[in-house]
């Protein structure tokens, strides 16, 4: 199984070595190129705008669209969130808009408002979850629905092939909900 | 608690990784930084190109001022206090900045001591020209390290030299055998356990970016080259005769440094670079402020 993760900017080294740990390849895909014969894609944290606006340049935004669209399996993080959702409610951008959700930029403030907290998610129980100027999900639709929330907000998501964390798992030393992606992957759940 | 939070303030650094943080002194050029695609911006009175031309004693920026361009734009703001100036770092945590510089670019406050940045809740970014120096920047609490480059001069000397200086004392460190770490931690006067992480993982335990001097699409690549994890651009932007046109090219070098195709079609084109000064020329050298 060949993974990829999005090099554009920001934490992708984080992923690449949490899926190598778990036994699979990972390559970072910073041109359309590299989409060649991927099983699944990680869009990491960073900045979302600067992502944003990296992957309009290189018109890898309907590419991927295109690809996440057709049933690539799909993983995103923070940022990666922001890119999928189909609404921020306080931004008026939309990058990727392939998942039915709603999401809030910076909604816990700015880096003073950063926090970790052992939460679940579905059948994961008690997953370190850090939370990094990060947003939060506040409408799920249609097939999309809430896998994790805390104090309230939704902080993770799934709709059909894809997954989306407000948290960062791939800062944390616990590989289990990488091992549900690849799971998504595989074709298993 | 205080631990998690060291924790937090390292995970920001990462999130900056493979971006560009720029200079900027209106809330109008952090817009045009942000449109650029920068992944933060340092908010500043004065550009260091400025700072070393106007000369006299350079402080912290006005409140104000820095709030005017948090408001301005959603990505980070960072903002820089005088070395070991610890009043005007409890005012930048007190307006919720999301990281301090902790800055030689800015006259020093204490010609001794640093800030001792584990009693604070905000994350701290320190220059260091080599391994010892961002060690003990890191064992004051500091969450991020840069290069020290020669701000305000367009030239990039300085922060390659650094550059070089840690890479290769990092590839000694981890070649020695680990009863040889405690005499090195004497010799550069840094905690063993901080040097055990750098022996057993190759790498400084924080982010590592290149400032200083960075000027030019190619400069920004030539430090990704080299090892930097992201860079810090301060008066090569907004000293430039295309900040926007420029920015942009900067922040899509970051990214694509390894397509020299790319970078080729990046360089072109791009107005009048700042004008420089060569490190010869200089009289004050920021980067020998605070060791």
């Amino acid at each position: 199984m060949r993974i990829g993760v999005l090099a554009l900017q920001g934490a992708f080294i984080e992923h690449q070595r949490a899926v190598e740990s778990l036994g699979e390849e990972c390559i970072q895909v910073r041109t359309r190129s590299d989409l060649f014969g991927l099983d699944g894609l990680i869009l990491p944290g960073g900045e979302s705008t600067v992502q944003g606006r990296l992957l309009s340049e290189q018109s890898l935004t309907q590419v991927l669209r295109g690809e996440i669209e057709g049933g690539m399996p799909v993983f995103g993080t923070c940022a990666g969130l922001i890119l999928l959702s189909k609404r921020i409610s306080n931004d008026e951008n939309v990058y990727l808009g392939t998942m039915s959700v709603t999401v809030r930029r910076n909604a816990y403030g700015r880096q003073l408002g950063s926090f970790r907290v052992t939460s679940d998610m579905g059948a994961i129980k008690d997953f370190p979850m850090v939370f990094i100027r990060a947003p939060y999900i506040e409408r799920v639709e249609g097939e999309a629905a809430a896998l994790a929330t805390v104090d309230g907000h939704i902080v993770a998501a799934r709709e059909r092939n894809m997954l989306a964390t407000s948290f960062h798992p791939e800062l944390a030393p616990d590989l289990r909900v990488h091992g549900y992606f690849l799971d998504m992957v595989r074709g298993r759940i | 608690m205080q631990n998690e939070r060291y924790e937090l303030n390292k995970n920001l650094a990462q999130m900056l990784k493979g971006g560009v943080i720029m200079d900027v002194t209106t809330p109008e050029q952090a817009r045009i930084a942000e449109e650029a695609g920068a992944c933060a911006v340092m908010a500043l009175e004065r550009i260091p190109a400025d700072i070393r031309a106007a000369g006299g004693v350079a402080r912290m920026s006005d409140p104000k001022m820095i709030k005017g361009i948090q408001e301005a734009v959603s990505i980070p703001v960072m903002a820089k206090c005088r070395i070991g100036h610890i009043a005007e770092a409890r005012i930048l945590e007190a307006i919720d900045i999301d990281f301090i510089d902790e800055s030689e670019v800015l006259s020093p406050a204490d010609d001794k001591y640093h800030i001792d940045k584990t009693r604070f809740s905000v994350p701290f970014v320190c220059g260091a020209r080599d391994l010892g120096e961002a060690l003990r920047r890191i064992a004051e609490g500091a969450a991020m390290i840069r290069t020290k480059g020669e701000p305000g001069t367009g030239d990039v000397v300085q922060a390659v030299r650094h550059m070089r200086a840690m890479n290769s004392e990092i590839a000694r460190v981890t070649s020695m055998r680990e009863d040889e770490l405690f005499e090195e931690a004497k010799r550069l006067a840094v905690p063993v356990e901080l040097l055990r992480s750098v022996h057993e993982n190759g790498k400084l335990p924080v982010v590592n970016f290149a400032a200083g001097g960075v000027a030019t699409p190619a400069d920004a690549a030539l430090m990704m080259m080299l090892g930097a994890e992201g860079v810090f651009v301060g008066s090569g932007i907004f000293k430039s005769g295309d900040p926007a046109k420029r920015a942009r090219a900067i922040v899509r070098a970051v990214t694509h440094f390894s397509d020299a195709k790319y970078l080729a079609e990046l360089s072109e084109d791009l107005g009048e670079a700042m004008v420089g000064i060569n490190e010869e020329e200089i009289k004050t050298l920021m980067a020998e402020r605070g060791k």
